[in-house]
């Protein structure tokens, strides 16, 4: 299959505001590509509606081949996709290593048993210690995570979607709040991952040098609508583009 | 069943649920407003009818006026409750729980401390002068009290909603309804707000329990039928829905009232059956909007 | 480091029972095992009640209900079918609990936060009044007497370890659960529903199961109390008693998992000690309370362990 995530005819209202109009895209597996827009243009409210947390009020999602549109969020996450969070979601009182720990039982649907202590399941700890260590945040395992730095949180976000196992990944802001140097960081790390766990990644970016630094397609939101859909240098070179950042740096 | 039948206890209904609405409005009310369910608003409910009693035996006042003084008391009270200790705890993560242990907690001292002031016997207190007699019109014959305290509950319905809709404290009580917090940045005082609407909703359950005082006699176990019957309406009407309220007191106390003629033995089960009810069908509340809600 | 924790706890676990198989040969008073078994059952009850609250955050304010169904079970058993039926009472009461917790369960699951609570309440009450008002069956206001554990059960001694073995065994099979992936589920589901979803699992589904857990360990601890006081009654039902499992919980903490055990120690033990001698028991409760909740929110052990930590952080060389 070519693509692996393909919209049609997304429609979303809230009242009298329309949040996504007519957005239709596919994206290709293993594909890392960038949503970029200016703020209000719908991003997160279409990432939700992709995950399942939304309703959207008219056209179809489809996902590996299964019409998703309308399953639960914890159906469409078994399915194979993963997402980490604008605002960082972990589980603040657990160890660093049990977020992923929990993750990686549930993809491996040994989350419901009751007698077993959980520090016995070898397999499962081995995978979140794995992924803790591609995240380099081996060292903090036995840390609670809200003790943990904020950019260091934002990796557990992505290492907990990560557990799951998701052939497609959706990053919300993932540099958000950070300064340019771990930015810098996370960028790497971003391109790192996406080899090393085989994914399709789709994120939603402010920051213009992660977005041309390594999206291969960048897709662009306008009040909810897909204003464009290209390759950076297609997009960076779009007079619609520039005229609806006015004001913006895109180099 | 004759109409007459049926007219007396669509009556009788109605006083039951004017005080059913005086009492969970408050509570409703609170909830609303400052997201705190107030366990202990049965308490209020009796400190009222205690206050009353002891303002028209002490004082020697007539009715009305006692009802008033204990509106006020039990208001005063609740906004130290609400000021010197309920405020401590805003903000905490477990806020939901801890809120309501703490006005559960609040319920075993003021009713022992009634317990400790004014003993355990029954206190009765005397219809005010002119409401002792009752009032037909054909084959329907009802006290004049209750007639009264319908009146008196349609007056307070009317000055709510004028109050809510028309004026700016109104308005600012519906807007914390929907969003504390952007209230705060507009600039509008939120803990003052909190303090003075807990207050308003005490001293509504204590006038309620003013009323209900000459109808069922003044003791200290009042509080907590109480709160279990406004626990029903706001379940029916939703949980911080004011006009909800009201509604679902005039369904409880229509149901109660027709329950008690009918099956005398199991009255008060019916009421909690209507609540199953609702929610198997609704159980945000048969007038709450409609939630979107997703998985 | 975690094999150390658990270390930890089973040795305190086995000096705790020790201690409790202990006070018969301790002491010669059956007074002091009734105080015992009264710890013992309201410790499994309270325990019970906090795998809803401390792990999984759910406040449920009629635990009574399950509670008294075990008890109820067993008395009605007796009083209606004969006095060697208190086996299958317990039985009877178990599976009642497992019916009724799902239905209900599946009935106010979906509503959180205040407003489960609320329903709680008021399907506690929904009980209370039932059985209250069915004199002829359930003997209303009266309860029921006379109820006897059957055979060589109804030797006191023997029921004593009877139910220490029970509540010893049901608190470990507790603590093997909130130590599993459902248990480290439960946790994440209080601390973060929103992100539940997204790890493949459903909080509703959570939320129920251990609901039925924590009411069918409620319902063994009311048919057990039925033969430690040979009496019940429907005060067992009434919410208040709902209010005391969670008091007991609040004061020992309910954050750890034995804490709310500790709880139902010290309570038992000061209701013994200073209720018996004032008529305002409700009144000190109700400040105790107050205090736990606006003071020391952790619970004596909880607090406890949190001064002890910062003692060795104190002492540890810099």
């Amino acid at each position: 299959m070519e693509w692996i995530l393909k919209l049609d005819g997304l429609e979303k209202a809230f009242g009298g505001l329309r949040v996504t109009a007519s957005v239709s895209f596919a994206v290709k597996e293993g594909e890392i590509s960038a949503i970029i827009g200016p703020n209000g243009a719908g991003k997160t409210t279409l990432f939700n509606q992709i995950t399942g947390h939304l309703l959207p009020d008219k056209g179809k999602i489809t996902f590996l081949g299964e019409d998703i549109t309308g399953w639960r969020p914890q159906q469409i996450v078994k399915l194979g996709m993963g997402r980490a969070f604008q605002i960082t979601s972990v589980f603040p009182e657990e160890t660093v290593l049990e977020n992923v720990r929990l993750a990686c039982l549930s993809r491996r649907d040994e989350v419901l048993t009751y007698f077993r202590p959980v520090r016995r399941f070898k397999e499962a700890t081995d995978e979140a210690f794995a992924i803790l260590e591609s995240l380099g945040l081996r060292q903090h395992a036995e840390r609670p995570a809200l003790e943990l730095a904020h950019g260091d949180q934002k990796l557990l976000d992505i290492g907990v979607a990560l557990g799951l196992e998701p052939k497609l990944l959706l990053l919300d802001e993932p540099t958000a709040g950070m300064s340019p140097e771990e930015r810098h960081l996370t960028r790497d790390l971003i391109k790192r991952l996406w080899k090393e766990f085989n994914l399709t990644l789709i994120f939603i970016e402010h920051d213009m040098d992660t977005v041309f630094g390594i999206a291969q397609t960048v897709r662009v939101l306008q009040l909810g609508a897909l204003l464009a859909e290209g390759t950076p240098d297609e997009i960076r070179s779009n007079p619609a583009v520039i005229t609806a950042y006015l004001g913006e740096d895109l180099t | 069943m004759d109409l007459s039948f049926i007219a007396v206890q669509l009556l009788s209904g109605l006083t039951m649920a004017t005080l059913l609405f005086l009492v969970a409005s408050g509570l409703t009310l609170i909830f609303g407003v400052g997201n705190v369910f107030n366990f202990a608003h049965g308490s209020f409910y009796m400190l009222g009818a205690y206050f009353a009693y002891q303002t028209v035996s002490a004082l020697h006042t007539n009715f009305w006026a006692a009802a008033l003084m204990a509106a006020l008391g039990a208001g005063i009270i609740g906004m130290l409750a609400e000021f010197l200790f309920l405020r401590r705890i805003y903000g905490r993560s477990e806020e939901g729980g801890f809120q309501i242990l703490l006005t559960y907690s609040f319920i075993l001292v003021i009713d022992d401390l009634v317990k400790m002031i004014w003993g355990t016997e029954y206190k009765s207190l005397l219809r005010p002068a002119g409401f002792q007699g009752s009032i037909s019109a054909g084959d329907v014959t009802m006290p004049t009290y209750n007639l009264a305290i319908i009146a008196i509950g349609l007056v307070i319905v009317v000055l709510a909603w004028l109050i809510l809709t028309r004026t700016r404290p109104g308005r600012v009580a519906r807007a914390a309804a929907l969003d504390r917090e952007m209230l705060g940045a507009m600039g509008v005082n939120v803990p003052l707000t909190m303090t003075l609407v807990f207050g308003i909703a005490t001293a509504l359950g204590g006038f309620a329990g003013a009323l209900a005082a000459p109808l069922r006699s003044v003791t200290p176990g009042a509080g907590i039928e109480v709160i279990i019957d406004s626990l029903i309406v706001v379940v029916i009407g939703g949980m911080g829905h004011f006009w909800g309220a009201w509604l679902g007191a005039l369904l409880l106390g229509e149901v109660t009232s027709f329950a008690v003629a009918i099956v005398p033995e199991w009255a008060s089960v019916v009421g909690y059956l209507v609540m199953v009810l609702c929610l198997i069908f609704k159980p945000e509340g048969l007038f709450a909007p409609r939630q979107v809600r997703k998985a | 480091m975690e094999l150390g924790r658990g270390l930890k706890q089973t040795a305190f676990w086995l000096v705790l029972f020790a201690g409790f198989a202990l006070v018969p040969v301790l002491s010669t008073s059956k007074y002091h095992m009734l105080l015992a078994s009264h710890i013992l059952l309201w410790g499994l009850f309270a325990v019970a009640f906090n795998m809803l609250w401390g792990v999984t955050g759910m406040l449920s304010f009629g635990q009574a209900l399950y509670y008294g169904l075990g008890a109820y079970a067993v008395g009605l058993m007796v009083k209606h079918v004969g006095t060697g039926w208190f086996l299958p009472g317990v039985a009877l009461g178990l599976i009642g609990a497992v019916i009724l917790s799902i239905a209900v369960g599946l009935l106010i699951i979906r509503v959180s936060g205040v407003f489960f609570t609320v329903l709680t309440l008021a399907f506690g009450q929904l009980a209370w009044q039932i059985t209250f008002r069915w004199y002829h069956f359930t003997g209303g206001d009266d309860g029921i007497q006379s109820i006897i554990p059957p055979g060589i059960l109804g030797n006191g001694l023997v029921y004593y370890y009877f139910i220490l073995v029970l509540v010893a065994l049901s608190i470990w099979l507790l603590q093997r659960l909130s130590q599993s992936p459902m248990g480290v589920l439960l946790r994440c589901v209080r601390q973060n529903p929103s992100r539940v979803p997204f790890l493949g699992q459903s909080v509703r589904f959570s939320q129920l199961r251990v609901y039925v857990v924590s009411s069918f360990f409620s319902a063994l601890a009311g048919s057990l109390m039925a033969g430690v006081d040979n009496s019940i009654h429907t005060d067992m039902l009434y919410w208040t008693t709902s209010g005391e499992v969670i008091l007991m919980s609040v004061l020992g903490g309910i954050g750890q998992f034995f804490g709310p055990f500790i709880g139902a120690g010290v309570i038992i033990i000061l209701q013994d000690v200073v209720g018996a001698k004032t008529q305002y028991w409700p009144l000190m409760i109700g400040i105790v309370m107050m205090v736990m909740v606006l003071l020391l929110p952790k619970g004596l052990v909880g607090e406890f362990q949190s001064l002890s930590a910062r003692l060795k952080s104190l002492a540890a060389p810099r």
